[in-house]
């Protein structure tokens, strides 16, 4: 078995907690992750589930070093990146990209969607011949060429998500982290952008790290779970086997909490 | 027996005339919970405002009738449409921390509508206060009562919302979305909260959700709705059984469901697309609203 993309361990990261800054003086520090370990394997999609303040949001701007972790050590593809200054990281940042939540506040208002999916290939040295590659990234997403022209009010919720998933995937990089990518959308468009995410996932090898609130959207997705609660990993395994033998009560509490759409009278009364 | 609800052959526009609800009709026995149930764009949430009066001024109503226990709300003057409104209905909103006013404290903000509205005295109007938290279990009365809505989590400041909806024992409350925003153990708890208090006051509710998993446990009947249409109609039991529209049962198909999870996040059909575009085609094709109800109701 290959050497898994990520190795994490000991992962812990404190923020100041700016309700507790005095007028004067720093803010004291809140511990959001209290020592994690874990491993990403390659070519495979990671579910992180935890409910909100769970820090599953923190865990995942760690992994890409949006935030650097106050303790232990996080290394990607065999490189320690704990705390690598910001101009080593910059060549890594092609690896390493990421699919925001709302991409209506991802996506700059002002410039066309040809042009935002052009920066990432621009800075990376692939300016040349510039709209084929961006043709090619749209294509890819399911969207027309002439997309390109228009603007993020232009475009409803889940082609939006698609110009999203299009930017982070430009540049074909080894991993992305998706963090709640279709909490905003229907379920009809839900279902669409994660049929695609699942498709190029398996066709350009990508590892992902898909943080979500949901375990149904995790269960069809994603290979290994991770169940986050405070800060913690409270259960981590492959899904099967966590569906099918939840060992924490938590886990348990988490799946008996998702409504079915059936119908199911005791549901309500049950836990 | 006069229904709690009964909308009837409900349309509006916007103000460039574009159709946003379509011939619309559905009714809310009293005691009864019905889900409203549709994507965005398709008009719940709107149909829930025409209800509680408070559709946005480019909506105008055109055609059709709302009645709420048989008072038909377009034929009232203003003034005393508002008057019934305030009596019979109430609102738990998707999110209490925009509906609750941030500089208020919590429980001057349950109290308003029983003294301003209804005309309750203030200590009466705190009793009830209190009896009603306490049966959406929150312990300490005093505690929230004097909080800020920013000191409560969201849980409990939706508990908030569900008790002072239904402090004033009204007739009909529209829940708008009302777990959209929490997680999911908090939902089910809020869930629970909502079907013991419906049936222990006997409330009837317009449940207006996107998400079929809630409507599946919460009502006993249900409308589909799609771009302001009713798709489909029918008992909760009967539509999960053996849903009758192709959209009802491409939605089925694309809610995640962790017991079958092949079944589950199938992408909507173009030809389910298609044939209901060709069915809002047909409804629009020759509809002219007969203007004969009076102006500027919503």
């Amino acid at each position: 078995m290959a050497e898994p993309l990520f190795k994490v361990s000991g992962l812990k990261v404190a923020l100041p907690d700016m309700t507790r800054k005095p007028l004067v003086g720093r803010a004291p520090l809140v511990e959001i992750l209290k020592g994690l370990d874990f491993e990403l394997p390659r070519r495979s999609v990671t579910g992180i589930v935890g409910e909100s303040g769970s820090g599953k949001s923190t865990l995942g701007r760690a992994l890409v070093r949006l935030i650097e972790p106050s303790a232990g050590s996080v290394s990607f593809d065999g490189r320690d990146i704990t705390h690598l200054p910001d101009v080593e990281l910059r060549p890594l940042r092609r690896n390493l990209q990421m699919i925001f939540q709302d991409p209506m506040s991802s996506l700059n208002p002002r410039r066309t969607i040809g042009a935002i999916i052009a920066a990432p290939l621009k800075q990376n040295g692939l300016g040349d011949n510039i709209g084929a590659r961006v043709a090619e990234a749209l294509k890819r997403v399911g969207l027309p060429e002439h997309f390109a022209k228009r603007y993020r009010h232009e475009l409803s919720g889940g082609q939006r998500q698609r110009v999203g998933i299009a930017r982070a995937l430009a540049l074909s990089p080894d991993f992305v982290l998706a963090d709640e990518i279709v909490s905003g959308l229907d379920v009809s468009t839900q279902a669409q952008i994660l049929t695609l995410l699942e498709k190029l996932a398996d066709e350009m090898g990508l590892t992902v790290a898909f943080i979500s609130h949901d375990l149904s959207v995790i269960r069809r997705l994603c290979r290994q779970v991770i169940v986050m609660r405070n800060g913690e990993i409270v259960e981590q395994g492959p899904t099967d086997a966590l569906f099918a033998d939840p060992k924490h009560a938590y886990t348990r509490d988490l799946i008996a909490a998702i409504p079915l759409p059936e119908i199911d009278g005791d549901w309500l009364k049950a836990g | 027996m006069t229904a709690c609800l009964d909308i009837s052959n409900l349309s509006a526009t916007l103000s460039n005339g574009q159709r946003v609800l379509r011939s619309v009709s559905l009714s809310v026995e009293p005691g009864e919970v019905r889900a409203l149930v549709g994507e965005s764009g398709a008009g719940k949430s709107m149909i829930g405002k025409a209800v509680l009066g408070v559709l946005p001024p480019s909506v105008k109503i055109v055609e059709g009738s709302i009645r709420l226990e048989g008072a038909d709300l377009g034929a009232l003057s203003a003034k005393e449409r508002r008057r019934v409104i305030g009596a019979k209905t109430a609102l738990i909103p998707q999110d209490p921390l925009t509906a609750l006013n941030p500089s208020r404290r919590v429980g001057p903000q349950m109290t308003d509508r029983l003294v301003h509205i209804l005309g309750w005295a203030a200590d009466r109007a705190d009793k009830r206060v209190r009896q009603l938290l306490d049966e959406v279990h929150i312990r300490e009365p005093d505690r929230v009562m004097r909080a800020y809505p920013h000191e409560l989590s969201g849980g409990m400041r939706q508990r908030v919302l569900i008790a002072a909806a239904f402090a004033a024992e009204p007739r009909l409350i529209v829940a708008d979305e009302p777990t959209t925003a929490l997680d999911v153990t908090v939902q089910k708890q809020i869930l629970r909260l909502i079907a013991q208090l419906q049936k222990e006051h006997g409330t009837a509710i317009l449940f207006v959700t996107h998400d079929l998993g809630v409507v599946a446990k919460i009502s006993q009947k249900v409308t589909v709705l799609y771009a302001g249409k009713v798709v489909e109609e029918a008992d909760t039991a009967a539509l999960f059984a053996d849903p009758q529209h192709a959209y009802t049962r491409a939605l089925m198909a694309a809610t995640p469901k962790y017991t079958d999870p092949l079944a589950s996040l199938m992408p909507v059909d173009e030809a389910v697309l298609a044939g209901l575009a060709a069915e809002i085609a047909i409804a629009d094709h020759d509809w002219r609203p007969s203007l004969d109800r009076k102006s500027g109701h919503g």
